[in-house]
């Protein structure tokens, strides 16, 4: 085919030319037209990668955010338990009969378990002890078939892993040279599917197939129960192929915040406190570290400068039952003026030298000071103190003004010789300095464990308090190397951050993140991973993504969803500040004009949420544009926030609710010592003193009184939470809409 | 991209330093060399791959592989400006389509993709080859109507 010349008119050759062409095209043509679709799809992929980005940073801000409001309200346990003595006669007798329950004496007796009978009309699995692998097997069945493993099997599992724990060191010794390869998983959070499919891909736990997995097995995910349980059977079964270490959610405290505690209760209405109870203990019970040919260490968060691998051997780990609590007698807690000088790093475009801005820290404390500050006076740069000459490399320090991972906190030169002379202790509106001599041993010890389960990696040298969780350090390469070196360690592998695609190296190498909870944040937000090692010791990556749907969903869809949810979540932080950001907007509108440059509102929304995100680019998605483009700010809290107030009460109690939501759940929970769902009235206005009292937020009194009478709706003097918090469609609202999405988004046909 | 009005030279350095940002892992004004097209067409722009190599050869640090913000934000702020890497119009995006859908049947055939994508011009990766047909490829009747997608693909609200 030819190109043919055509004698048609002067007007129609152009448009025969063109259609010849098509028919025809020449190579030239072709190659334009080819080169032409290829930019224009390269285009649109790039910025589908650009919104997952910011996807992910989004999750992760407001993820560490959360992390950094549960050790507040951990600190808040402690400060009442060490420093209130009356507080209307139910002070710290409450809560230390609610943080330290009397032990059951039941619980260590053999026949605990054995006074439980299985009812004929059981249907889930049966197991029997000694476990054999047809026990693992069936449970392995079972729980894909969504069964519930009865009480009195788990209570007998727990006791029995309980007692072989006991019999563990703190750091399990292994070795490649009789076995095959050893496979090493992350963070798990209760993603039974990705068990299965490790599983599935690598094979059940064997002497041949030997694993070690690296903490946080619980929490955030639905079957918590399940994957735990699976992993102490493979324990029982596979004492020597099958190693635990604990990570910082096998902890009670943050069960009751991040829902394994509640998946619990929810699962064994009768006996759920006894199982929780003795998880307690088992949990404290888990080895904190592995070695496998003295060459590779494997812990779940990392290390601090402090770490002392001899040390670590030899303390009573179990003493540590959870991270939160510090040790008694210990004042080390809200170290405001560390924190304050290792704020977070400011990102700005004009400021050269972040390090210098000394009054951007001051946006950047702890929500209960900023309030406290917000009272005193707004300006006023010299409050909280900063002995600036402690730099107290060491010191876990909880409780402090949040960075976000991505960014990692300015650099401060460690000088271990001046650990903490004096300490900072809130005490409601002043601060009061508290002198310390050296850390006693208990707390030493306290401190060891807590680096090892919560510290993380960074690319600045030296250690520094990792103020984005509250607890643990953020470690250097040169401590990492000094670390190795001293040990006679080759290699580092740990856990505890998520990764997009399930495992990340640094520190030249010598460090490893192995994360085995895939789509952790978002259906598609991540790719799960394992290690395989053999005896060469070097390790290779497999990584592997569940899928809730038998198709696979492309990045399109995966990148809307995990979008979708992200501004979610995003526009209920927006409202649970609202107030603040209210006062803030108005500060740059004295018009009144109820708009605001883009410029400023980002700089708003920064400060006041401090989430280091790109507001510009999102922009579009969380408030309305005037015609002459600047930003109505009121439209940011459009489409979500809870129905009407209850008349009695302010806009502020109802934002704070919404804010401290989980909060308060936890205090709820620990209150409702029997799990019951209901509490007294005298109970529920108790808690919200003390917690209003800790948050240096004013609350009436009379509201306080006025809520409590009014929700309790059948008038018998309990409260059901739930209705409490249905009062003000704080859940409601956010299921409804969640709902709403999943129905959605399973309806939607593959276009 | 086009809010409607011409953004003024301070707004344009936020946005493109905002973007650079996201990819800044180290929190030193540098990103990996690798990501600049990413942020490149992530900021509006259609350049071809050729036109990237050409403005990373600019910016880069001595084949460090590192660019620092520093030389990109001058370079970004000028490819904006002047517009360098302009969006393809709709109508451009069709009538490539139609030269290489030789039947002119509104459809192509996922093979007579996959040979113009992948030897042709600047050839697509397996990667991109594998996600464009899957993501648009018609589930029954496994042809890839180039019209769908050009709308789909065109409507990209703010992002």
């Amino acid at each position: 085919m030819g190109c043919g010349t055509s004698v048609a008119t002067e007007t129609q050759v152009k448009k025969l030319e063109t259609e010849e062409a098509l028919k025809s095209p020449s190579p030239a043509l072709t190659l334009k037209a080819a080169v032409l679709i290829q930019r224009w799809y390269r285009h649109y992929m790039a910025r589908l990668e650009m919104r997952r980005r910011y996807t992910w940073n989004i999750f992760q801000s407001i993820e560490y955010a959360g992390e950094q409001d549960q050790l507040q309200l951990s600190s808040f346990f402690t400060y009442m338990l060490d420093n209130v003595t009356q507080l209307n006669g139910n002070g710290p007798d409450l809560i230390s009969q609610l943080l330290d329950p009397v032990i059951d004496p039941w619980l260590d007796r053999e026949t605990c378990y054995k006074m439980i009978s299985i009812p004929e009309s059981y249907t889930g699995p049966r197991i029997s002890f000694p476990l054999s692998v047809s026990d693992t097997n069936t449970l392995l069945s079972a729980f894909k078939e969504q069964q519930i493993l009865h009480a009195r099997y788990v209570l007998q599992l727990l006791y029995e892993t309980k007692k072989l724990l006991k019999q563990m060191p703190n750091i399990v010794h292994l070795s490649t040279s009789y076995t095959k390869e050893i496979t090493v998983c992350g963070d798990l959070h209760g993603r039974l599917d990705d068990l299965l499919l490790i599983f599935y891909k690598n094979g059940l736990p064997s002497a041949e197939t030997p694993y070690v997995f690296n903490g946080d097995f619980v929490d955030r995910g639905k079957k918590s129960v399940e994957v735990v349980i699976l992993l102490f059977a493979y324990l029982l079964l596979y004492p020597d192929h099958m190693h635990l270490n604990r990570g910082n959610h096998e902890d009670h405290i943050m069960n009751l915040r991040y829902g394994f505690t509640k998946e619990v209760m929810q699962k064994y209405k009768t006996h759920g406190r006894e199982i929780l109870q003795l998880f307690k203990d088992v949990f404290s019970l888990l080895p904190i570290a592995t070695v496998i040919d003295a060459k590779i260490l494997i812990v779940h968060g990392g290390i601090s400068d402090q770490t002392d691998l001899e040390l670590l051997s030899s303390i009573e780990r179990h003493k540590v039952k959870s991270a939160l609590r510090f040790p008694r007698r210990s004042l080390e807690q809200l170290d405001i003026g560390q924190s304050h000088r290792l704020g977070k790093r400011m990102r700005s475009t004009d400021s050269s030298h972040p390090r210098s801005s000394h009054s951007y820290n001051e946006n950047h404390r702890t929500p209960s000071l900023r309030k406290r500050r917000c009272r005193l006076s707004r300006q006023n740069s010299g409050d909280s103190t900063s002995s600036s000459s402690s730099s107290s490399s060491s010191c876990s320090s909880l409780c402090s003004p949040r960075t976000p991972s991505c960014i990692s906190p300015q650099t401060y030169p460690s000088s271990p010789s001046t650990p903490y002379n004096v300490l900072q202790v809130p005490f409601l509106d002043s601060l009061s300095f508290v002198p310390l001599p050296s850390p006693p041993q208990q707390e030493r010890e306290w401190k060891q464990i807590v680096d090892i389960l919560w510290s993380d990696p960074r690319t600045q040298e030296g250690c520094s308090p990792n103020t984005f969780r509250g607890g643990g350090c953020y470690f250097g390469p040169d401590i990492s190397q000094r670390l190795l070196h001293q040990h006679g360690l080759q290699l580092l592998i740990r856990s505890h951050e998520c990764k997009q695609e399930g495992y990340e190296l640094c520190h030249d190498g010598h460090v490893i993140t192995i994360f085995s909870a895939s789509n952790y944040y978002e259906e598609g937000s991540n790719r799960g991973a394992y290690i395989k090692l053999g005896k060469e010791l070097v390790p290779r990556f497999y990584q592997y993504q569940v899928s809730r749907t038998t198709r696979r969903l492309t990045l399109t869809q995966r990148v809307r969803a995990a979008e979708g949810s992200a501004l979610r979540s995003l526009k209920e932080k927006l409202f649970a500040h609202r107030s603040e950001l209210m006062t803030s907007f108005q500060q740059y509108d004295p018009k009144e004009t109820g708009c605001v440059s883009v410029g400023e509102w980002a700089k708003v929304l920064e400060s006041v949420l401090r989430l280091d995100l790109p507001w510009r680019t999102l922009r579009p998605h969380l408030v309305h544009l005037a015609p002459d483009g600047s930003v109505e700010y009121q439209s940011c809290f459009e489409d979500l926030g809870p129905g009407a107030a209850l008349p009695q009460v302010s806009p502020n109690l109802a934002e704070t609710l919404f804010r401290y939501r989980t909060d308060i759940e936890i205090i709820f929970n620990i209150i409702d010592k029997d799990h019951s769902g209901l509490i007294s009235i005298e109970e529920f206005r108790h808690t919200w003193r003390l917690f209003s009292a800790h948050l240096g937020v004013a609350i009436d009194d009379g509201a306080i009184d006025e809520l409590a009478r009014s929700i309790d709706f059948n008038k018998d003097g309990s409260i059901d939470f739930t209705e409490f918090l249905e009062a003000f469609r704080v859940v409601h609202k956010l299921d409804i809409k969640e709902h709403q999405l999943s129905e959605k988004m399973a309806k939607k046909k593959y276009t | 991209m086009a809010e409607g009005k011409p953004e003024n030279i301070s707004a344009v350095r936020k946005k493109i330093t905002a973007e650079f940002q996201l990819f800044d892992y180290e929190n030193n004004n540098t990103v990996d060399v690798r990501e600049i097209g990413t942020i490149i067409y992530s900021l509006g722009c259609f350049p071809t791959q050729a036109d990237i190599r050409e403005f990373i050869a600019e910016v880069e640090e001595d084949n460090s592989e590192i660019v620092h913000l520093e030389k990109f934000l001058p370079a970004m702020t000028k490819v904006l400006l002047e517009n360098k890497f302009p969006p393809i119009p709709r109508t451009k995006i069709l009538q490539a389509f139609k030269v290489l859908d030789r039947d002119q049947n509104g459809y192509l055939q996922p093979e007579e993709l996959t040979k113009y994508m992948m030897e042709k011009g600047e050839p697509f990766t397996q990667g991109e080859m594998d996600e464009m047909l899957k993501t648009h490829t018609h589930r029954q009747e496994n042809v890839i109507y180039y019209p769908k997608i050009i709308d789909k693909l065109i409507v990209d609200p703010g992002m």
